[in-house]
């Protein structure tokens, strides 16, 4: 694995960057779930926050070894997507995106406050989520492996669910929820599966990541974090089960890459400012970007399947006298 | 096969739909016309269970199904198609009408996971019920064609195969022939009475009368949401009612 | 003046206030420190959070979508009247009306930016939700570049400026001597109602309100009766800048603090505002906001201020699931 690493150093591709885009494809699977339903929720951020808390208090505070406590985070966002989502997928597409935007804000408040609550109600001091702060001093337990096998497993799902009914069914609530209906599907059934797929995808990669930052806090899984993971799926595209790895790597190197290729430093000659210390703002600026241009030019995003085809069918030489009668 | 008792549906103050009494039996083709606006489309969403009567009972052989959700339904054994084709545009010709036997098919997720037999077999199976479907409606070379992609009449044609691909016993056709030819029409009757050959019930909503003279054994005919005539179409077309409510919109 | 409007505006800040302080009082006998006090806060506050979500609604109900770039336009126009006052030492009387149509001129560019080009192309809703956020990113971005993540402020003399000042606040408003009203805060009250009305009048007397409102009731209409369809909907973003530059500039001046973020909180905040009015629903939007508002200032007050935001988000939740058409809104007609 090092040696691999030592050659992928010059473009700025080291273990930790890997690890960080193997989370992202992982979160963009977890967003794809739905939006091949054609449920737009933004609640991931939130299952992410509740698969990394679980995790790592159960890991720090009740010793619980690492993989059974990756496990129960993953269930405790399945069960909480049980409860949230019976309600919520009743609504649709604004208003569905409202919802789990609401969702997200409440478990993030909560986890701030969780201690505080706990004190207020049965009147003792106690540390599980850490409040604000979070938590410090999580060793470093996930390694690329686990993350490797973990995308592994999520990928080979969402490439079997492409071709089975469940996932023909979902696509055809995505075109048309009420033909889908007519032709016998039950939809509200299908969607919060697809939703509790999602959120588990979402809270397993929230444990992965937690034993990875040596830090939690509440604030990293707040709206900025919902329309992150949203940029990855819409980068790769929605509608092919490649599209949310593609787009969440990508999408977490760029910022690597521009650094290795001074690109920062450059622009900032041109501009007469040091731009070196202002990545965040311009990994936003990019992020913006990058969602405008693909919704709009590019909706079935970078591994469309179809893009590939007709752009190979241009490229391809002596082809236009080959169709000619 | 289907009856209505004394269905009403109401939108505010306002009656789309007021007592309708009907019955649909089986081995019958059935029209339903009336001037637009007699809240027809109203009467197939109640019974195909987009829509809820405000109060009256529907059965549909015998279990009553005004509460029921539309995949219930569909289970029953009621298929339809829409006033306004609603194919699944993006995904293939095939794939619609491999979706629509999704309540026919057991393999969960599962199976599709560890690619078990039963999804291996069922798969087939229903490549094979479609390509046959997709036969008889004359649309096998296009099946793998974006259905959205394809012309007019073939969409109409896919939005009938796609409704018997869920093995239905009663087929509701809303305007079925809208925005086709005399030609294609009658060629469209033609499939209709072959599917009651074959043993279904239909329920037509038309304003072609040329179809409803082709192919209907029963009209009935409704007009600001109520039911003023029923009887064979030689009957309606004498009824005095029946021309009253036309008279000026048609003709 | 539609008299409905200030009833429910007034029914908002009373009822908002009255029944969480009734509760807090007799049921829990919590005692609410200096009640006058924290309805004048409610008061101010509610007066931005209402001109804030004006704009979200107005979108909504116009062109029935969610700019979720709205708190960044609130957040550039506020910049832009400080930088007026700061590098080009207007006063603050110009700085504002400079920070409105700067902010009017960023929600165009938006517009022309993100929504255009998929309206040209028809594409769902959600598109332009995804594109909202985008643009969202890159002006909060492009804001952190420009005028640095570091806290700003308005000068203390271009606030004295106005009568009576921060440190001679005017008491004599009420007779007791705990209450502490600045004239900003007045202002702060006053602009916001006296710009609602007149968006009020302009939307239902003015030529262009009419207009506005055919299209926002059917644009094939609107085009048959030869509305620019195009040209309503950049006045719409125009004016939707408008008003989130006025409540930018005056939520600097409340705060007298200003840094790129402050539209992060005030975004998911106004998303609860029009929600509870109702998407779309413009007088909605005004109740909305002194609800908010008050269920902050009341949670605050009885010492929960660390769950103020719970209680905003489950409440923008939870209505979601019981009443999606907002509190005042009819069930079947979502839009204004």
């Amino acid at each position: 694995m090092d040696a691999v690493f030592d050659f992928l150093a010059p473009v700025g591709l080291n273990e930790t960057n890997f690890q960080f885009m193997l989370i992202a494809a992982i979160l963009g699977c977890s967003i794809y779930v739905t939006l091949y339903g054609g449920m737009f929720s933004l609640a991931n951020a939130g299952f992410m926050a509740i698969g990394t808390y679980v995790s790592v208090v159960l890991t720090q505070r009740y010793d619980w070894p690492f993989v059974p406590a990756i496990i129960a985070g993953m269930v405790a966002g399945g069960l909480i997507a049980i409860i949230v989502g019976l309600p919520v997928l009743r609504l649709s597409d604004i208003y569905l995106a409202i919802a789990t935007i609401g969702f997200g804000e409440v478990v993030v408040v909560l986890i701030r406050n969780f201690d505080r609550i706990y004190e207020e109600i049965f009147d003792k001091k106690i540390e599980i989520t850490g409040g604000g702060k979070g938590i410090k001093n999580i060793p470093v337990t996930t390694d690329t492996l686990h993350l490797i096998i973990f995308l592994l497993i999520v990928v080979y799902f969402l490439y079997r669910m492409q071709h089975s009914r469940f996932g023909r069914a979902l696509a055809a609530i995505r075109q048309d929820e009420t033909v889908a209906a007519n032709l016998g599907i039950n939809v509200v059934y299908y969607k919060n599966v697809a939703f509790i797929i999602g959120a588990m995808i979402a809270a397993g990669a929230g444990g992965l990541s937690g034993h990875l930052n040596r830090v939690i806090e509440p604030d990293d899984y707040d709206f900025d974090r919902a329309v992150d993971i949203l940029t990855y799926a819409v980068l790769g595209g929605t509608t092919f089960f490649i599209g949310p790895v593609v787009g969440g790597m990508v999408l977490r190197y760029l910022p690597e890459l521009l650094r290795r290729l001074k690109v920062l430093s450059f622009v900032g000659s041109i501009v007469g400012r040091d731009l070196t210390n202002e990545q965040a703002a311009v990994d936003g600026i990019i992020n913006g970007i990058v969602l405008i241009l693909f919704i709009v030019y590019l909706p079935g995003g970078l591994a469309d399947p179809q893009l590939w085809k007709s752009l190979y069918r241009r490229l391809r030489p002596n082809n236009t006298q080959k169709g000619a009668p | 096969m289907l009856e209505l008792q004394g269905v009403s549906r109401l939108f505010g103050g306002l009656a789309a739909l007021n007592t309708v009494n009907m019955t649909v039996n089986a081995g019958k083709v059935v029209g339903l016309i009336g001037p637009n606006g007699a809240g027809k489309t109203t009467l197939i969403n109640c019974v195909s269970g987009l829509d809820h009567p405000t109060s009256g009972v529907i059965h549909f052989d015998g279990v009553e199904i005004q509460n029921k959700a539309p995949h219930q339904i569909t289970a029953l054994g009621l298929g339809r198609t829409y006033q306004n084709i609603r194919l699944f545009g993006d995904l293939t010709v095939l794939e619609n009408v491999i979706i629509a036997q999704h309540q026919h098919g057991k393999a969960n997720l599962l199976d599709s996971l560890f690619q078990s037999p039963r999804h291996r077999r069922e798969f087939k199976q229903q490549v094979e019920r479609a390509f046959e479907l997709l036969k008889r409606f004359h649309l096998d070379s296009f099946s793998d064609s974006r259905a959205g992609g394809l012309p007019y009449g073939d969409q109409r044609r896919l939005e009938m195969a796609r409704a018997v691909a869920t093995a239905p016993r009663l087929i509701l056709l809303d305007e079925p022939t809208a925005g086709m030819n005399p030609v294609e029409t009658h060629e469209f009757g033609e499939q209709i009475l072959k599917l009651r050959d074959d043993g279904l019930t239909l329920l037509v909503i038309e304003h072609d009368m040329a179809l409803i003279s082709q192919v209907c054994d029963e009209v009935y005919v409704l007009n600001f949401g109520e039911m003023i005539a029923n009887g064979t179409v030689d009957a309606i077309k004498q009824n005095q009612d029946v021309i009253e409510a036309y008279l000026g919109r048609e003709d | 003046m539609n008299l409905r409007t200030l009833f429910y505006v007034l029914s908002a800040i009373f009822l908002g206030f009255l029944i969480p302080y009734l509760i807090a009082t007799y049921l829990f006998n919590k005692e609410v420190l200096s009640p006058e006090q924290q309805l004048a806060n409610a008061m101010w506050r509610g007066s931005i959070y209402s001109l804030f979500a004006l704009g979200y609604a107005l979108i909504f109900s116009i062109l029935g979508l969610l700019n979720l770039a709205h708190s960044s336009v609130f957040m550039w126009g506020g910049y832009i009247g400080l930088m007026s006052v700061l590098k080009l030492d207007m006063p603050i009387w110009v700085a504002m009306p400079v920070g409105m149509i700067g902010g009017g001129l960023v929600a165009v560019s938006v517009d022309v930016i993100a929504f255009m080009p998929l309206r040209r192309r028809n594409a769902p809703r959600i598109s332009q939700l995804i594109s909202s956020i985008g643009a969202s990113v890159i002006l909060l971005s492009l804001a952190t570049l420009i005028f640095s993540s570091t806290p700003k402020r308005f000068p203390q003399d271009s606030i004295d400026a106005l009568p009576g000042t921060a440190d001679k606040p005017l008491t004599w408003l009420l007779d007791n001597a705990n209450v502490r009203i600045t004239p900003i805060q007045i202002a702060i009250f006053v602009i916001p109602i006296v710009l609602m009305f007149l968006l009020e009048y302009m939307v239902n007397s003015l030529k262009i309100g009419k207009a506005m409102r055919v299209v926002a009731f059917n644009q094939r209409i609107a085009r048959l009766l030869s509305i620019n369809v195009g040209n309503i909907f950049a006045f719409t973003f125009f004016l939707s800048g408008v008003l989130a530059g006025a409540a930018g500039v005056l939520q600097g001046l409340a705060f007298n603090s200003m840094t790129p973020y402050m539209g992060a909180t005030v975004a998911l905040k106004g998303l609860t505002v029009i929600v509870l009015g109702g998407l779309g629903n413009i007088r909605g939007a005004v109740v909305g906001g002194f609800l908010v508002a008050n269920i902050e200032i009341m949670s605050i007050a009885l010492g929960y201020g660390w769950l103020s935001d719970a209680v905003v988000f489950s409440s923008l939740f939870l209505i979601l699931l019981v009443r999606p058409q907002g509190l005042l809104g009819e069930s079947g007609k979502m839009r204004a």
